[in-house]
């Protein structure tokens, strides 16, 4: 048996080398000094596919919604591995949160079809929302497990994912097709294949824009995007005292409190 | 994210200011399998492209993957047990993401799943791998193996082994070395013999292995009974079986990573590559000079860590109220370290262009008489660059080496007593550096080798020609100074010529080698500061100290410091 799998790929501004000539003298961000990267958890996403792919066969089809300049970035979904490689490029698309995000990926899902397994990274280091991957999955109904760190089994119909919990692991077995969002501590991706590279690296990926795609424009882009950052600031957050309380009726209630009074809740 | 390609400045430069045109013309054939390879290059810039790419794999690799296993593969070592040996578990990490990465058929032909790179890139990746991890190198440069079986294997033995290595599936071992058999090879005693079918077998024992526990081996052993010397030796292959026990591994001072094997034969099935009796006169020479110019990158890698090393812990480590880099005795050093790591690259990649130029128009002549053309300017070229390498791979190794050892001992002096603990990097690259002015040839052995090109004045006409031209500015002053050191050079070799002492003549070969060395890499220094201002001052670091050394290599030899030698019964008890 075989499986074909789909990954949802990001380029993301590399917020782990940031020089200091990145912030403009009126606090925005200098796009142009960030070098875009690999989102570090959709490459680790890629390498679990490759990885069903070396043990089963089938196909890995990396996809990325972005500007044109992220064809780098499918670019090394090449090297690394990938069969087939899509880029998801419109102007109508510009500006999308998660929700027009994951829209337009569910119709490029579609319109890909015959996929076993959806991959994507737990989430970006650029926006933290971790709500791609599954508000991809709601859209394409289908079932999803999150924070996957290993693909215990896979059969016919079914596969058995361990997902990284707080304080330890969970075992959960879904049907196929699955989407999964991946953890770093998964594996450590593969490095590039220099064969692949050389014989990849003027190659130019498909595209698919708003006319290759049954998109209700209203959903795509800034006018889908419901999400708007009414301002950004800087919160550091410091652990105080560990507080224990107890798995009974009164100590959730206890904690639900506390939560209450600290405006974390209500 | 270290990436040790384009973190290195300078191996940038030496790639970018390479003229690799030639020699890319010819290990391509004119690019025929552009329409066989998808990763096939079209034409130069493509295949120059795509020396930087693969460059540019190895380097991250090297930085990011291997080098912060480096520690632990140290302190972990090889395991032998119940004479199975198993590698560190970050050899195996590594080991995996270069077969990933398509790294083990380097240089071997596509037909065979290789990458078809010239020596000098291939050189280039030894050196950013023995940067990140040196006992690394042992395993990842032991691809000059499947190179010599590429050279003079016939076709069904390349078909077989090749394949393999690219793949990344087997590695594989020089088997040399014998207990009574170490600098003189010669003396090698290990059994080849043929069975009532003909099939060769082997029979004795192996020791100081290089991964002698790898799955291909190539043997050197005598399959012409009664013989004493060279001529009675064969080069077999064989698979490392049940029929090859490691006896032991070593417990050595570095390079624990890997393995260095005690093994017996018994019985073992091999093939014989090539022709019978040249195995040590035409096979392991090759070999031998390949993996010269290996260990000299090696060599390389390990100076480039040492200084990285000493250099950031100069400029974090605060005495006196201030970094110490800003002391002018460490400062001293650091150049000193620069100017030899930047002069020793500039060696190490002219001797590797030279390799690859004699190597591949051996391949261009016989294609070219395969085809009835004439083939005369090649024959020449290849001739000249024939007796180039093989002055420059042991000068090479014999300078290479001996400096690894010198950065190493100054990068931990910049640390103090704290380099001489565990905990920092440099205590390791120092004790790995030990071996490498003495394995695959003692520095003795590179000067022996190196001699004969160096009272031949191989480089003359080179030298005059680089004289003859017009310089400007400093560049003119350093020319003045080479010129110098040759007119000291010729003094010398005359004076020894005429002593007509060979004693004497075999103790100043070193100094007329380093002499030599001096002009060789002067030169190309000077060519480098025509290409970018900053050189100028590596050249002339380079060339005055040089200078200096050369006076005190002059006086060694009129003073006649190495008469003595006749006195040698009295002075050291013998």
């Amino acid at each position: 048996m075989t499986y074909n799998s789909i990954v949802l790929v990001k380029q993301v501004p590399d917020t782990a080398n940031i020089s200091g000539d990145v912030m403009k003298p009126d606090g925005t961000v200098n796009r142009a000094k960030l070098p875009a990267i690999f989102n570090p958890e959709d490459k680790v996403a890629l390498e679990l596919a490759l990885q069903v792919k070396d043990q089963y066969g089938g196909k890995v089809t990396a996809v990325t919604m972005g500007p044109p300049k992220a064809a780098e970035l499918l670019k090394e979904c090449l090297y690394m591995g990938a069969d087939d490689v899509i880029l998801v490029t419109d102007r109508q698309f510009a500006g999308a949160d998660t929700l027009a995000t994951s829209y337009v990926l569910s119709k490029v899902i579609d319109k890909i079809g015959n996929y076993d397994m959806i991959f994507a990274g737990r989430q970006a280091i650029d926006g933290d929302t971790a709500q791609v991957g599954p508000q991809t999955a709601e859209k394409l109904k289908l079932p999803q497990i999150t924070y996957t760190e290993k693909i215990l089994e896979l059969n016919d119909d079914s596969i058995k994912v361990q997902r990284l919990i707080d304080g330890g692991c969970e075992v959960l077995v879904s049907k196929l097709p699955v989407l999964l969002t991946v953890v770093k501590e998964a594996s450590v991706p593969r490095p590039f294949r220099a064969k692949r590279v050389m014989a990849y690296k003027n190659f130019i990926p498909q595209q698919l824009t708003t006319e290759d795609l049954d998109v209700d424009l209203e959903r795509c882009g800034l006018p889908g995007s419901p999400t708007k950052v009414h301002k950004i600031e800087s919160v550091v957050l410091s652990a105080g005292d560990h507080v224990s309380i107890e798995p009974t009726k009164e100590g959730l209630g206890l904690l639900i409190d506390t939560l209450m009074n600290d405006h974390i809740f209500g | 994210m270290p990436n040790f390609f384009t973190d290195n400045k300078d191996i940038v430069f030496q790639l970018e200011n390479m003229d690799l045109e030639y020699i890319s013309e010819l290990i391509e054939d004119n690019y025929k399998d552009a329409d066989k390879f998808d990763y096939a290059p079209g034409d130069y810039s493509e295949a120059k492209d795509n020396y930087k790419k693969v460059l540019e794999i190895i380097g991250d690799l090297a930085g990011n993957i291997i080098a912060p296993l480096a520690a632990e593969v140290d302190e972990e070592g090889a395991h032998f047990k119940d004479g199975v040996v198993t590698y560190a578990k970050g050899t195996q990490e590594a080991m995996k993401r270069l077969s990933q990465a398509d790294m083990m058929g380097f240089t071997l032909p596509r037909k065979y799943g290789g990458l078809n790179m010239p020596m000098t890139i291939y050189t280039m990746s030894i050196e950013m791998v023995s940067r990140a991890d040196a006992s690394l190198m042992n395993l990842y440069g032991l691809q000059d193996i499947g190179e010599t079986i590429n050279k003079f294997a016939n076709d069904e033995q390349k078909d077989e082994f090749l394949p393999q290595f690219s793949a990344g599936k087997a590695t594989g071992a020089m088997v040399l070395t014998e207990p009574d058999a170490g600098s003189d090879l010669q003396a090698v005693n290990l059994k080849a013999y043929q069975d009532e079918d003909g099939n060769w077998k082997l029979n004795g024992v192996k020791r100081f292995i290089t991964n002698g526990s790898g799955d291909i081996l190539l043997v050197l052993a005598r399959s012409e009974p009664g013989t004493i010397d060279g001529r009675g030796l064969s080069m077999f292959v064989c698979y490392g079986d049940d029929t090859v026990i490691v006896r032991r591994i070593e417990n050595k001072l570095g390079i624990h990573g890997s393995p260095t094997c005690e093994l017996q034969f018994n019985d073992t099935p091999c093939q014989l590559i090539g022709q019978r009796k040249l195995g040590l006169i035409k096979y392991v020479m090759d070999l031998m000079n390949g993996a010269r110019l290996g260990v000299s990158a090696q060599a390389m890698g390990i100076s480039q860590a040492a200084y990285e090393e000493a250099l950031s812990y100069a400029k974090a480590r605060e005495q006196f109220g201030k970094a110490i880099i800003e002391i002018p005795a460490v400062q001293n050093l650091l150049i000193d370290m620069r100017t030899t790591l930047e002069s020793n690259r500039s060696l190490l990649y002219a001797t590797a262009r030279a390799v690859d130029l004699r190597d591949k128009l051996i391949e261009r002549i016989e294609h070219l008489k395969a085809d009835g053309k004439p083939a005369i300017e090649e024959m020449a070229l290849q001739k000249k660059y024939n007796r180039i390498a093989a002055l420059l791979t042991p000068m090479c190794k014999f300078i290479l080496t001996e400096s690894a050892n010198e950065i190493t001992y100054d990068s931990l002096q910049i640390h103090g007593g704290t380099g001489y603990m565990k905990e920092f990097n440099v205590e390791r690259l120092a004790r790995d550096a030990r071996i490498t002015n003495i394995y695959e040839g003692t520095s003795q052995l590179q000067v022996v080798a190196a001699i004969g090109g160096v009272v031949n004045d191989l480089y003359s006409e080179m030298f005059d020609e680089y004289e003859s031209k017009n310089y400007e500015g400093q560049i003119a002053d350093l020319v003045n100074h080479l010129k110098e050191i040759r007119s000291i050079y010729k003094k010398c070799l005359s004076f020894v010529q005429e002593k007509n002492d060979k004693t004497f003549k075999d103790a100043a070969s070193k100094d007329l080698v380093e002499m030599y060395s001096y002009l060789i890499t002067g030169y190309l220094l000077i060519d480098e500061a025509g290409k970018e201002n900053r050189k100028i001052h590596i050249a002339k670091r380079y060339i005055l100290r040089s200078l200096a050394a050369c006076k005190q290599n002059s006086e060694a030899i009129s003073l006649e410091i190495y008469s003595d030698l006749q006195n040698a019964d009295e002075i050291i008890d013998i």
